[in-house]
């Protein structure tokens, strides 16, 4: 099957996609986690009413303000692909994008535009605690309307709450709840909000100290970096926790993806961690080609010991889940691939059942959808199915590319643990700013959370491919038959109009940077 | 009450500085996303090309059974 499909246009597809979201997400945590670092600033400032800490708090609101303007509706854009380049992936999930989307849209999207205004316009002109509880709600707003973004990613990662309708052919809510609450959703709202707040803590440090360095504004900065570094010690433990449950989850219900971040190709106990690794790759070994080590540092034990909390947990390598290992209970990928056609034959036939009006053979069929022991031995394979006729190790994600990233991730979240406990540690000792070499180990850490933020999303989204919805679509069936030309023209319009707006942030933002707190 | 709503925003709005120029990216941005890429780029294709909940739902099943 799909042995015909343009597969630059799938690839320039997602190209598209993955530069919008990516573009998207230099504005998002930033928004997410300067919103409350504003809100606290403000609340000291409302508390002690003393006047350096409201020009702090409008420092900072602006650089919000800013940050928010450029990236307020980039997001949208994806919902445009959508409904272009991803028609048959929108129609398959049905309300589970359309009911979140629909509640961001309504409740949070408003509340967050309407209290921002306030938080904005608001000095001497309402109340001090209204004013406080509008700078809040504006943070919670934010947050808010990551949730549901956010719950759907989730649902793709790891479906629940939903039947599928084979008449309609759409998946359909039947418990909320499980849908919001899964560990997928809860967990990864947890992990973007709180590496969100330990990016905005770096850049609000990184910032203060480029006014450390030019011994301008040295109150401001000080005052900045220690309830920048508060936030970031705090948010660089949360972060670590949650991305340890993730980690937890993943293996759980993406051991593919597991797998291939830590290249992990034999399953085995005692799995040991891959602290530092360099990949080559190889072209004699079975799954050729692959990946393989030519230089590594292990910490024995402790992958299973991460997923299991003991040493004698089984991690399955990637061999073990496309050959099968029936020990450890992994069905073979050739024996899904076999299930998973015969669902896809089950709703074809359901679907001429009906265009001929055949009752008794249109019913059997569409009792099967409804029969748990047939939705779990063959439903449950749907997407294996589009992999008949086709390599079986186009199953696998790009191990590559899931290792780095994930790695990169990890290692970057170890040095702004220690950074920001250095900060926090030396500016309650009132040294911070004492030691220049530090002031440049800030400014040079400021970009490095998108990188940590980005390459997290690269392992999200890169690793559980070929799926959109896993197990369930791959990428090759959600996309749009459209010509690849078309899609190209798009991905560079695009390309252009973000570089403008990149630009335009940073010039913007350099420009109220250097006024600094004072400035008009 | 709407008055000072009003108002309050109509001060706000006026008394801006360095805001004039990020609505003016804002508008801009929007123009360029509703104008532009949504009406000659980005249609709803489900929702342009069929009339129907049934059709589109046909549509797709045919996509993901015969692809």
């Amino acid at each position: 099957m799909l042995e015909s499909i343009d597969m630059s246009l799938v690839d320039w597809s997602r190209g598209q996609f993955a530069l919008t979201a990516m573009f998207h997400w230099i504005f998002v945590p930033l928004t997410l986690g300067l919103s409350f670092i504003v809100a606290f600033m403000h609340t000291i400032y409302v508390r002690t009413g003393d006047e350096e800490w409201k020009r702090i708090t409008k420092f900072w609101m602006k650089l919000f303000g800013i940050n928010f303007a450029i990236g307020v509706s980039t997001g949208i854009i994806l919902e445009f692909e959508f409904g272009t380049n991803w028609s048959n992936y929108s129609w398959f999930v049905g309300d589970i994008f359309g009911a979140p989307l629909a509640i961001e849209g309504l409740f949070a999207f408003f509340m967050e535009s309407t209290f921002i205004a306030i938080m904005f316009f608001g000095w001497n002109k309402v109340s001090k605690r209204f004013h406080l509880t509008a700078s809040w709600l504006t943070a919670f707003g934010a947050s808010l309307s990551a949730i549901w973004i956010l719950v759907a990613n989730a649902w793709m990662q790891h479906p629940v709450g939903t039947v599928f309708n084979p008449d309609m052919a759409r998946n359909e809510m039947i418990n909320f709840w499980d849908v919001i609450f899964s560990d997928m959703a809860v967990n990864k709202f947890l992990h973007t909000i709180t590496s969100s707040f330990l990016l905005a803590s770096v850049f609000v440090i990184g910032i203060s100290a480029w006014f450390l360095l030019r011994k301008r504004e040295v109150l401001f900065a000080r005052r900045s970096t220690v309830v920048a570094a508060v936030f970031g010690v705090i948010a660089a433990i949360a972060t670590i926790i949650t991305g340890d449950t993730s980690a937890k989850i993943m293996a759980r219900e993406q051991p593919m993806k597991f797998a291939a971040m830590e290249a992990l190709y034999e399953g085995q106990t005692h799995a040991p961690l891959v602290a530092i690794g360099v990949m080559r790759t190889d072209t004699t070994k079975r799954l050729n080609p692959r990946e393989e080590f030519i230089f590594k540092i292990e910490i024995p034990n402790a992958l299973s010991y991460m997923v299991y909390l003991t040493p004698n947990g089984f991690i399955p390598g990637i061999t073990d889940l496309v050959y099968g290992n029936e020990e450890q209970g992994f069905m073979p990928y050739e024996e899904r691939i076999e299930r998973g056609a015969v669902a896809i034959q089950t709703l074809k036939e359901l679907k001429k059942a009906k265009e001929r009006n055949d009752e008794a053979t249109y019913s059997t069929l569409r009792e099967k959808f409804n029969d748990p022991v047939w939705l779990d031995d063959y439903y449950k394979h749907f997407g294996y199915g589009y992999y008949k006729g086709r390599e079986v190790k186009e199953l696998i994600p790009n191990v590559k590319l899931s290792f780095y990233s994930f790695h990169v991730m990890v290692i970057l979240g170890g040095h702004f643990l220690i950074f920001s406990i250095m900060a926090l540690w030396l500016s309650l000792k009132n040294r911070w700013g004492n030691h220049k070499w530090l002031l440049w180990v800030a400014l040079i850490t400021m970009p490095m959370p998108w990188i940590a933020s980005q390459a997290g999303w690269v392992l999200t989204e890169l690793g559980r491919q070929p799926w959109v919805v896993y197990e369930l679509m791959p990428t090759i069936s959600a996309v749009t038959r459209l010509k690849p030309a078309t899609v190209q023209l798009t991905f560079w319009i695009f390309l252009a109009t973000f570089t403008v707006l990149f630009i335009a942030e940073i010039k913007i933002m350099v420009t109220q940077i250097n006024k600094g707190p004072g400035g008009k | 009450m709407v008055r000072r709503v009003f108002r309050f925003y109509y001060d706000g709005f006026r008394k801006m500085t360095w805001g004039r120029k990020l609505w003016g990216i804002i508008l801009v941005k929007l123009f360029i996303m509703f104008a532009i890429l949504r009406l000659f780029f980005f249609p709803d294709l489900l929702k342009r090309d069929f009339d129907s909940d049934e059709e589109r739902a046909d549509y797709v099943l045919e996509q993901i059974t015969n692809p």
